[in-house]
């Protein structure tokens, strides 16, 4: 599935069962990121399929 | 107890894994927020109250909450200032946030700026002075918000920090043993009761990042991720990815550190926030511990 990353700006594709796999998989504390599944945001134990659409979002303020 | 709602479709896990739905994360938010306010005494009638905004996502949810709140209060007036520090390529795309904001909100929005304050952009300030660009950011923005809320006869100004700011904070003063500063820290922290010291609160003092910022997905407030191009200190940023570590291996971990904090502050305040100890400029009469202040001693750097 195609995976925004906000923080970077960079897109990456990556396959992962639900949403605390694929953090884990991308090396991303939970706790710094919230996670939006096709336009809405969902919680670390989300069900993830192939053709949805990921975004992370940072939530450290930036200054 | 849990909606049909917050089962099916949950948006966001609270630190006890109590999952919750849209509608019961923006009231258990909401909730939060209101007891804090009446807990600390934070508004009160008659209050003229000046919001530090910045177009960050903190300052904008504070904003747009405390509208709805003291909309329903009587005898209460809002109001925000923005302090322009003049960053390329940051400060211009969240005053527009900010503005568009204010507008929506229907709330006035005073606009104070660096380079019409001191005569130069931060971007210039930085280059001429040997100092850290947040140092320099800080000196100055506190200096202008004081001045602008004083101007604008604010009674108190509130701040979006959020609990992931403060526990910062109280590590930070904690590891470099500088209680003077901790000693400031706080809901409220006015330092003493003076007409030149204008209380300032945070509302959201208990509220952590990741709420916050889920808080303002859900509610469409602000959107964009900027970043400073300054990025903050770089030993806050050490102790943030820490608690970050600490918080995820250990829930609550961040929570923990305010509650223990706040039990010992009414000590930390008596004995480092000695009364006598703090005067004003004699420059420009702002609150400062020296004989001049710091910003005042930094203009004349800048200046020279
Ligand atoms: S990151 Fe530093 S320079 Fe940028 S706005 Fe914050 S304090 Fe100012
Ligand atoms: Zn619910
Ligand atoms: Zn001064």
């Amino acid at each position: 599935m195609k995976v925004y990353i906000e923080k970077t700006g960079k897109t990456a594709n990556a396959k992962a069962p639900s949403v605390a796999a694929l953090l884990k998989k991308l090396n991303i504390n939970p706790v710094t990121v919230l996670v939006v599944k096709n336009g809405a945001l969902v919680t670390e134990d989300a069900k993830l399929a192939e053709n949805d659409t990921v975004k992370i979002l940072s939530v450290v303020s930036g200054g | 107890m849990p909606c049909k709602k917050c089962l099916k479709e949950p948006v966001f896990a609270l630190i006890s894994g109590e999952k919750l739905c849209r509608k019961c994360f923006n009231s258990y938010f909401e909730r939060k927020i209101r007891k804090c306010i009446r807990q600390y005494g934070l508004i009160e009638k008659g209050d003229r109250i000046a919001v530090a905004i910045s177009g960050g996502k903190d300052s904008s949810v504070l904003l747009s909450l405390l509208s709805g709140i003291t909309r329903q209060m009587k005898n209460i007036e809002i109001f925000a200032i923005l302090i322009d520090e003049g960053i390329r390529g940051y400060r211009p795309f969240t005053k527009k946030d900010a503005v568009n904001l204010c507008k929506k909100l229907g709330i006035k929005l005073y606009v104070y700026s660096f380079k019409k304050e001191f005569g130069m952009d931060l971007d210039r300030m930085v280059k001429k002075l040997k100092k850290g660009p947040c140092t320099i950011c800080g000196i100055f923005r506190r200096y202008l918000l004081n001045k602008a809320a004083r101007e604008l006869r604010a009674n108190k100004m509130a701040f979006g920090h959020n609990a992931d700011d403060e526990a910062q904070s109280v590590v930070m003063n904690l590891f470099r043993s500088n209680n003077d500063a901790a000693a400031r820290l706080g809901v409220v922290n006015g330092i003493k009761k003076d007409a030149r010291f204008i209380p300032r609160i945070k509302p959201m003092y208990f509220m952590l990042e990741k709420e916050i910022t889920a808080y303002a997905f859900i509610n469409g407030i602000s959107g964009k991720f900027v970043e400073c191009p300054y990025a903050g200190s770089a030993y806050r940023g050490e102790i943030r990815n820490m608690l970050n570590d600490f918080e995820l291996r250990h829930p609550g971990t961040k929570a923990g550190i305010l509650s223990s904090f706040l039990e010992t502050l009414p000590l930390l305040k008596e004995n480092f926030m000695k009364e006598g100890g703090i005067g004003f400029c004699r420059k420009c009469g702002e609150p400062t511990s020296g004989e001049e202040c710091m910003a005042c001693r930094l203009l004349k750097e800048l200046h020279s």
